[in-house]
């Protein structure tokens, strides 16, 4: 019961942050200086047509019935049609999105594989000049723009070296030969059995999530060494070594059991942002995920496109945070 | 059973912007099975004395001696693997606040289990037992409950009994209690003393004291070294307590209220520059 | 009065006039931050680009825009010292013009966002209350949504250019610089020297302008300084994706987009611009990394 209270706070604030995303999302759309109607009918339709269309989307309407018109259509899961690809713009995400999770989660993985030893090792041995290494390291990952290591890849690892393949989620021979059904491309090519277009799909991960990895691991790293150097203080340490206890379970046991739970909500936070370096990422690898889709849609003003994609990462963007914040309160004692 | 410990002339200093900064300055002390207090004000360098036995000082301090033995092990030269031999197994750490003290994200019985695995045979499950014994051992009612609870949600005599049950878990020849009081309620003070009173007496083990209350340790401890500004103004027996001479000893002594002999005015201690030489 | 005899004065134990406490305290934290060789680096290497980005008039030796289509792409040389872009202009000379809208933008963003945030986080954090919860929702909005992906959906929706990219990139901005300020003024806020202040008779707004504010400046020009490099790469990112800064501008970005397809061939010609911006975020990165060093060293 009590755990069920501390839950619930945790997930007090979400709907009014959901009512200022929905808002933002909402007064975008209005500022465009595009006319919606001259978008659909075009410029030279007749006034009694412009007037219909208007009425019909309820844009004669004032600015707060709009908005409820807006929400009302949202809780539908009506994001409205994509210009570009007459398609529902629900649809479109849904089919673009799982290759963005499929890149992002990948991304993560080796992220923190990597970040967590990184930070932790670093912390055991602030001052040193491993620390240091690590610390230039982890700034490089936070300066250096995304699209620009990803082209360098490419011209390194492609171009140069012919080790890793070109852009795309695959190579044109395994073309429309694995099923769609996670949009996960390397997860469905594995469900089919088709483990040569899996090996492919892998190879072709390999860069973009390689690039993000290097995006994310700066963060991680940073803040699991500042945890690190934190806990590392504390008297329960002393304690940990009056014991007897090796430095490794010291390190890991103690130091590193005390950061975990907090460590979530930096990689929710950096799982989130990852979605904005996916943008960049999936531009330079033609990756066709969600940031792809975005990009495509906002260089041909597709409006319903854009402020759905948004709307979309926001609400991945809190949910994440949410569960950050849900994860904590379940399984710190001290806030337990 | 009892390990000896035997120190001449210790020296810790800290670096500093303006060079290093000795607060430990040439401290001796021999100690066997027996109870020695260690009193003085905060950053006289108590703690650091005693925390230099088993080299638990933080990373930035510098050690120095003629001789740090503890019994046939050189400390100054012992590596780290050397030293987590001494450490927990054969002599013990009691920090003044459980409340910091203890991992906040594991269960007192946990805790307890692990310094008993960290210098015993066995599996999780008689590490458990022995856990919830040692418990029982330290007084505490329901011991099986509180091996399951978590730091937060023990009071502080109950967090500081955990602690005593830990250091006890590897059975060590000596015990180290760095103020193991202060950070209690006055009620339960007297308890936990008398408790580690009688667990090191009936066991055997030699203790060091660490604390700011001379009459306290005077009343527990065999023997009684006063330290002021990281070094030893006096060493006595407690018996031989109201013959000390040290002006700062007198002055601690006399800085006490008493019911016998009440003062209109409690003295406020004068303090000497030349006490620092 | 000699350097010695300033020195002096600056580092006086006991100064005489708050502005020599003040003066005394940047010149002590310069001292360590002297002493920080990362950091310095950061410094030295944002001095550099300022001075080469207001000197590009006198430094270069072509305009801009002037175009040599006999000249595409050619590597570089004795005349075009880094080569030449798709349309035979001279690379050193856009790089240089691309520091100024750069570094440009970066001010433009920092000079709203810095005292906006400041002044919405000491404000709120002091006073506390329903003003204080309003607030802390409006940023909580503003960062539940990744800072280039609302960057984009602003820009698009005000048509692509510098302008619009300033705005939204300030938009983005401010909300973590005013929780930062927040939970500055919300510490300051329950010691006991601001109760002294309060029971001497000061007004609000003296207390908050004069005594939160200059405290919550440290942690605030830290993380301003690491934003910089954020805004650094968000700018190039908007102009890499047609959303930013338009051809022929000059931004580096930009000039990646327009000439990514060429980096099977000519490599260098996208991926100059590239090294441009990753130096420009390094340097605000590492100052911001020492300057932490420096003026908050409660952080690590």
């Amino acid at each position: 019961m009590r755990r069920l209270r501390t839950l619930a706070a945790g997930a007090a604030s979400v709907p009014i942050t959901l009512f200022g995303l929905v808002l933002i999302t909402f007064v975008i759309g209005r500022i465009v200086p595009i006319d919606p109607v001259i978008a659909i009918v075009g410029d030279h339709a007749p006034p009694d047509v412009i007037a219909h269309v208007r009425a019909e989307l309820g844009l004669d309407k004032p600015l707060p019935v709009q908005f409820l018109i807006y929400v009302d259509r949202l809780l539908h899961g009506n994001l409205g049609r994509s210009v570009m690809t007459t398609h529902p713009v629900t649809t479109d995400i849904a089919h673009y999105f799982p290759a963005t999770i499929e890149l992002a989660t990948a991304a993560i993985l080796i992220a923190l594989a990597v970040g967590i030893p990184l930070g932790v090792f670093a912390a055991a041995r602030q001052g040193s000049r491993f620390d240091h290494v690590v610390r230039v390291l982890s700034i490089g990952g936070q300066s250096v723009p995304v699209f620009v290591l990803g082209l360098i890849f490419l011209l390194v690892f492609y171009v140069k070296l012919g080790i890793a393949p070109g852009t795309g989620q695959q190579s044109v021979i395994y073309e429309g030969m694995v099923p769609y059904v996670t949009g996960m491309h390397v997860v469905d090519a594995a469900l089919s059995g088709q483990w040569d277009a899996f090996e492919d799909g892998l190879a072709h991960l390999a860069l973009p999530a390689l690039v993000l990895a290097y995006y994310s691991l700066g963060y991680i790293t940073r803040m699991t060494r500042a945890y690190m150097i934190d806990a590392l203080r504390g008297e329960y340490i002393v304690t940990a070594r009056a014991k007897g206890l090796s430095a490794r379970r010291i390190l890991w046991r103690h130091a590193f059991g005390n950061i975990a739970v907090g460590l979530i909500t930096v990689i929710a936070l950096a799982y989130a942002n990852l979605l904005s370096g996916a943008v960049l990422t999936e531009t330079v690898f033609s990756w066709p995920g969600l940031g792809l889709y975005l990009t495509v849609s906002l260089l041909n003003a597709d409006m319903n496109a854009v402020l759905g994609a948004t709307l979309v990462v926001g609400l991945v963007y809190i949910g994440l945070n949410l569960l950050a914040d849900l994860a904590y309160r379940l399984f710190d004692p001290r806030v337990r | 059973m009892s390990a000896r410990v035997e120190m001449r002339g210790l020296r810790v200093s800290f670096p500093s912007p303006r060079g290093p900064v000795e607060v430990v300055r040439g401290v001796s002390l021999d100690l066997g099975a027996e109870k020695l207090g260690i009193v003085g004000e905060s950053g006289s360098g108590k703690s650091l004395t005693a925390r230099a036995i088993l080299k638990l000082l933080p990373a930035a301090a510098h050690i120095r001696a003629e001789r740090l033995r503890f019994d046939d092990i050189d400390v100054l030269t012992a590596g780290e693997r050397q030293m987590r031999a001494i450490r927990g197994r054969r002599a013990g750490l009691i920090l003044q606040d459980p409340k910091y003290a203890l991992n906040p994200v594991m269960t007192a019985g946990a805790q307890i289990a692990e310094a008993w695995r960290a210098h015993h045979r066995g599996r999780r499950r008689q590490a458990m037992e022995a856990a919830v014994e040692l418990l029982a051992q330290v007084r505490i009612r329901d011991p099986a409950r509180v091996a399951g609870l978590y730091p937060h949600e023990l009071s502080g005599g109950m967090g500081q009994r955990v602690m005593i049950a830990m250091m006890l878990a590897p059975d060590p020849e000596l015990l180290i209690a760095d103020e193991p009081t202060s950070a209690l309620d006055a009620t339960v003070q007297a308890e936990i003393l008398r408790l580690i009173d009688d667990l090191v007496s009936r066991r055997g083990m030699g203790l060091i004291l660490i604390s700011h209350d001379l009459p306290l340790v005077s009343h527990f401890c065999d023997r009684v070294m006063v330290m002021y500004a990281g070094r030893v103004v006096e060493e006595l027996r407690a018996a031989d307590l109201a013959a000390a001479r040290h002006p700062y000893t007198r002055g601690l002594l006399d800085c006490m209220p008493s019911l016998l002999h009440p003062k209109p005015r409690l003295p406020v201690l004068a303090r000497d520059a030349a006490w620092n030489e | 009065m000699s350097m010695a005899l300033f020195r002096d004065w600056l580092l006086s134990d006991a100064p005489e006039s708050r502005r020599q406490a003040a003066c005394g305290r940047a010149y002590r934290g310069w001292l360590s931050l002297r002493h920080n060789p990362l950091g310095m680096a950061g410094l030295l290497t944002i001095v550099f680009l300022l001075v080469v980005s207001l000197g590009a008039p006198l430094l270069s030796t072509q305009s801009p825009d002037t175009q040599h289509l006999t000249l595409r792409l050619a590597p570089p040389s004795a005349a075009h010292w880094l080569g030449t872009d798709q349309l035979g202009r001279d690379l050193y000379t856009r790089l240089l013009y691309g520091g100024r809208i750069t570094l440009g933008m970066v001010v433009a963003v920092v000079a709203v966002v810095a005292p906006l945030g400041l002044v919405v986080g000491a404000v709120s954090g002091y006073l506390g209350g329903l003003a204080d919860r309003l607030m802390m929702r409006v940023t909580d909005i503003f960062l539940s949504i990744p800072q280039l992906i609302l960057a984009l959906a602003f820009v698009a929706a005000l048509t692509p250019g510098i302008t619009s990219a300033i705005i939204a990139i300030a938009l983005t901005a401010w909300p973590p610089i005013a929780r930062l300020a927040r939970a500055d003024a919300l510490t300051i806020r329950d010691t006991d020297f601001i109760a002294a202040i309060r029971l001497a008779g000061a007004s609000r707004t003296r207390i908050i302008l004069r005594h939160v504010m200059p405290l919550c400046l440290p942690s605030v020009i830290v993380r301003i300084t690491l934003d910089m490099s954020g805004i650094i790469l968000t700018a190039a990112g908007l102009g890499f994706l047609g959303m930013g800064a338009q051809p022929p501008m000059p931004e580096w970005g930009t000039m990646i987009a327009a000439t990514r397809g060429y980096i099977l061939q000519q490599w260098w010609v996208p991926t100059i611009p590239g090294l441009a911006i990753l130096v420009a975020s390094l340097a605000f990165n590492l100052l911001g990394d020492g300057l932490r060093d420096v003026l908050d060293p409660k952080q690590t």
